[in-house]
């Protein structure tokens, strides 16, 4: 293993612990399985995405 | 098993064992925090290996082959399989919080050794069992959460128990992590300043995620995380200045602005003020974590604290009244089991685990970590002088709250502290005074400062008011985050009785549900800060037996499914801590309801106090009328609480029981809500280690 690959390697999880790669995977998602659908800008997508958690709270615990 | 796992399982195992050895036997002269640590990693890692495997294969049957609802409900949003290692930081943020911070904290006033021995076994045969079952179960329902199936699977009245179980939790823990916030704050503009500027830091985040630079969650953390350490180290600046008055706030003052802070941040937009600040206190709490293990291990401190305090068999103790058993078990609660979790366990992460043979490393791995984190919360209490320990976690009722007083009543209790040396240790963290700071949080961070302090050389100030922010910090995001869970069941519950409670877009709903939820615990709050007998003192105890119930609730439900599911012979793995959590939890009940003691006893100190008022006497540490009549009312409501929660879980393991009867005498199995099987497609590998068949980055 070297330095870069453990860059990588906690950059990956990074991105993906934030949410920070949900756009690159709907963005992957629509083009693979709805190819001939438009695609949300990363705005639209991740304002959707903010407003869906006023719905579904999610607990912090003790 | 190989020869060359044979061999590293006993080093272990032997590691381990010396480790125990130590921290148990050695008398008179002072150990390594080292020890505590390596009993702890050397018993987690024989737990992970072969106890909790055990669980998964043998008394679960998880299976492989067998597809999971994020696999077959896979729908992007909330079902979605996702990386077992992802979701493990997801869940560990989510089941992290304040608690086993503060409980193992105030368990040290009977020793290190009984809180650090139940904090690791606990958490090896109850807390992590609970964790994993609880999210095994959920996952082969959909993701159903606690209420659902204890009433699909129990009946109405275990799940309308749970239900009252789950609100009354939420209530009493808001108020207690509250309260915590409210003593550190107190009087103390450095911290105020700290914690009062995180709002503007989260609102510009917020902003800056919504409209600058959408999504891009690292960098807006990490600006956060900047601005963060600004203003803790400006804290110290604003301490000396003419700003220092606006913030040096008395208690009264702090509760009514987190009461309003409590409203105000949950009708927010979630994008404004929670979604940020739920970042930032995620990256703080993981980091300080990861720097306080590294911090131990670089310092090797010793523990300054006995290993067992006389409180501990008199059950006289100053910071909670009663003896070993139970409330050493009561206090610690979060750290080694906590009922809490199981709402986590079955609402989010069964929707997004990949696969059955994963419950092991998310569920029992992710409260291992709770667990050692409980551990070194233990460590950083245990390693400031015990004299510190009490004048600072005594409530001011009886240390008289100057260090003269303080001095006098430490050392009445048998440990010994100059008025100077409690001086010194306000004037190293830059405080006016740490007398009588209740609730943990501050006894923690002393214990912080001296361990960061001793690695960077020097610094302690900006340390403590460091460890002081993180822990305010997360405090006040599960506050916002709790005061809308508790919303959003209210919402549900009235949605019974008028439809429009149910929207989320509702406006005079949600503002009125969420006033109801800020009013309960805002409630308890006002009490324990005015309490004359000192809040923590009191409301601790309720916490923990409420957090207990919970988990004594979860705990039945796992027991009544592994015999639905006709595993009885294994019904014992969950159903021997459920009895020992049942004996602890109804123990702390009675005795809070029913000791002749009054400072045991709620309703023993509501006749004390109400016969010196019927002679006219005003008893200490009251000092007037009112006093005496708040110690009244304070008493009977708790005392109330406190029966209720015991007549809660009998009523749930009394229904239950008649459901095991049932299935046990029935020649069918009976019927239960799990979802029939389905073969899973999907590769995934089951723990951190094993390989991933594609690539990963």
């Amino acid at each position: 293993m070297t330095v870069r690959d453990v860059f990588t390697g906690v950059r990956w999880y990074l991105r993906e612990v934030s949410g920070e790669s949900a756009y690159d995977r709907y963005v992957e998602h629509r083009r693979r399985d709805h190819p001939d659908e438009p695609v949300l800008s990363r705005r639209a997508f991740e304002r959707a995405r903010q407003d869906e958690r006023e719905a579904r709270p999610q607990a912090r615990c003790c | 098993m190989r020869t060359k796992s044979i061999a590293i399982w006993s080093a272990v195992a032997i590691v381990g064992a010396v480790a125990w050895g130590v921290i148990a036997l050695v008398r008179g002269e002072s150990i390594s925090a080292a020890w505590l640590i390596a009993a702890a990693v050397c018993s987690y890692a024989i737990a992970y290996r072969f106890y909790a495997r055990f669980i998964q294969y043998r008394v679960l049957g998880a299976d492989r082959n067998r597809a999971t609802p994020a696999e077959r409900l896979d729908n992007d949003r909330d079902f979605q399989p996702t990386d077992r290692r992802v979701l493990f930081g997801h869940h560990f943020a989510a089941i992290a919080g304040a608690g086993p911070l503060v409980g193992p904290v105030l368990a040290a006033q009977m020793g290190y050794l009984p809180g650090t021995i139940w904090i690791i076994v606990g958490v090896i045969f109850a807390g992590a069992v609970q964790d994993m079952v609880v999210l095994f179960f959920s996952m082969r329902r959909d993701g159903k959460s606690l209420g659902q199936m204890a009433r699909d699977e129990i009946g109405p009245v275990g799940g309308v128990a749970a239900l009252v179980a789950v609100l009354s939790i939420m209530v009493i823990l808001l108020a207690v992590l509250a309260l915590v916030v409210v003593n550190a704050l107190a009087n103390s503009p450095w911290g105020t300043f700290s914690i009062a500027m995180t709002i503007p830091i989260a609102l510009f985040m917020g902003f800056y995620l919504r409209v600058i630079r959408p999504g891009r969650v690292l960098e807006t953390s990490l600006i956060g995380v900047v601005l963060l350490l600004i203003v803790i180290a400006a804290g110290g600046w604003v301490q000396d200045s003419s700003l220092a008055d606006a913030f040096t706030l008395e208690p009264e003052t702090l509760v009514f602005c987190l009461i309003a802070y409590g409203f105000v941040a949950s009708v927010l937009p979630v994008w404004m003020l929670l979604a940020p600040r739920d970042y930032l206190s995620t990256f703080m709490k993981i980091g300080t974590i990861v720097l306080l293990a590294i911090g131990i291990l670089v310092t090797l401190p010793v523990m300054e604290n006995e290993a067992v305090t006389k409180f501990a068999s008199n059950g006289e103790g100053p910071v909670f009244a009663g003896s070993l058993f139970p409330f050493v078990f009561i206090t610690i609660a979060c750290g080694a089991l906590s009922g809490f979790h199981s709402l986590i366990a079955s609402g989010t992460t069964p929707k997004l685990i990949e696969k059955e043979t994963q419950v092991r490393f998310i569920g029992y791995g992710a409260m291992l970590m709770e667990s050692f984190v409980a551990v070194m919360a233990i460590i950083a209490a245990s390693i400031i002088d015990p004299g510190i320990y009490f004048a600072v976690n005594s409530p001011a009722g009886v240390t008289g709250g100057t260090v003269e007083t303080a001095s006098q009543f430490v050392n009445g209790l048998g440990f010994a502290i100059t008025p100077d040396a409690l001086q010194a240790a306000a004037t190293a963290v830059e405080e006016e005074s740490i007398i009588s700071k209740t609730g943990g949080a501050p006894t923690f961070a002393l214990g912080v400062s001296e361990i960061f302090a001793g690695v960077t050389n020097g610094g302690k100030a900006f340390w403590y008011h460091f460890a002081i922010m993180f822990e305010a910090l997360f405090i006040l995001t599960t506050v916002d985050a709790g005061t809308r869970v508790g919303r959003f069941m209210l919402q549900d519950t009235l949605g019974n009785v008028y439809k429009p409670f149910r929207q989320v877009s509702w406006k005079p709903g949600v503002w009125l549900c969420s006033a109801i939820i800020v009013g309960a615990w805002g409630y308890f709050l006002y009490v324990g800060v005015t309490d004359p007998l000192g809040g923590i003192n009191q409301l601790f105890p309720l916490f923990g037996i409420a957090n207990q119930l919970l988990a004594a609730i979860a705990l039945t439900l796992c027991t009544v499914l592994l015999i639905k599911h006709g595993k009885l012979k294994w019904a014992w793995v969950t159903g021997i801590p459920l009895a020992w959590d049942a004996v602890v939890t109804l123990t702390a009940s009675y005795q809070k309801v029913f000791s002749a003691d009054p400072k045991l006893g709620f309703f023993a100190q509501r006749d004390r106090f109400q016969d010196a008022i019927a002679a006219g006497e005003v008893l200490p540490p009251a000092k007037n009328l009112d006093d005496m009549n708040a110690v009244v009312t304070n008493s009977t409501v708790d005392g109330v609480l406190a029966a209720f929660f015991a007549l809660l879980i009998i009523v749930v393991i009394l229904d239950a029981t008649r459901i095991c009867i049932k299935a046990i005498r029935s020649r069918e199995p009976l019927p239960t809500s799990e979802v029939p099987a389905q073969e899973s497609k999907l590769e995934a590998p089951d723990g951190l280690l094993d390989r991933k068949p594609e690539l990963v980055a």
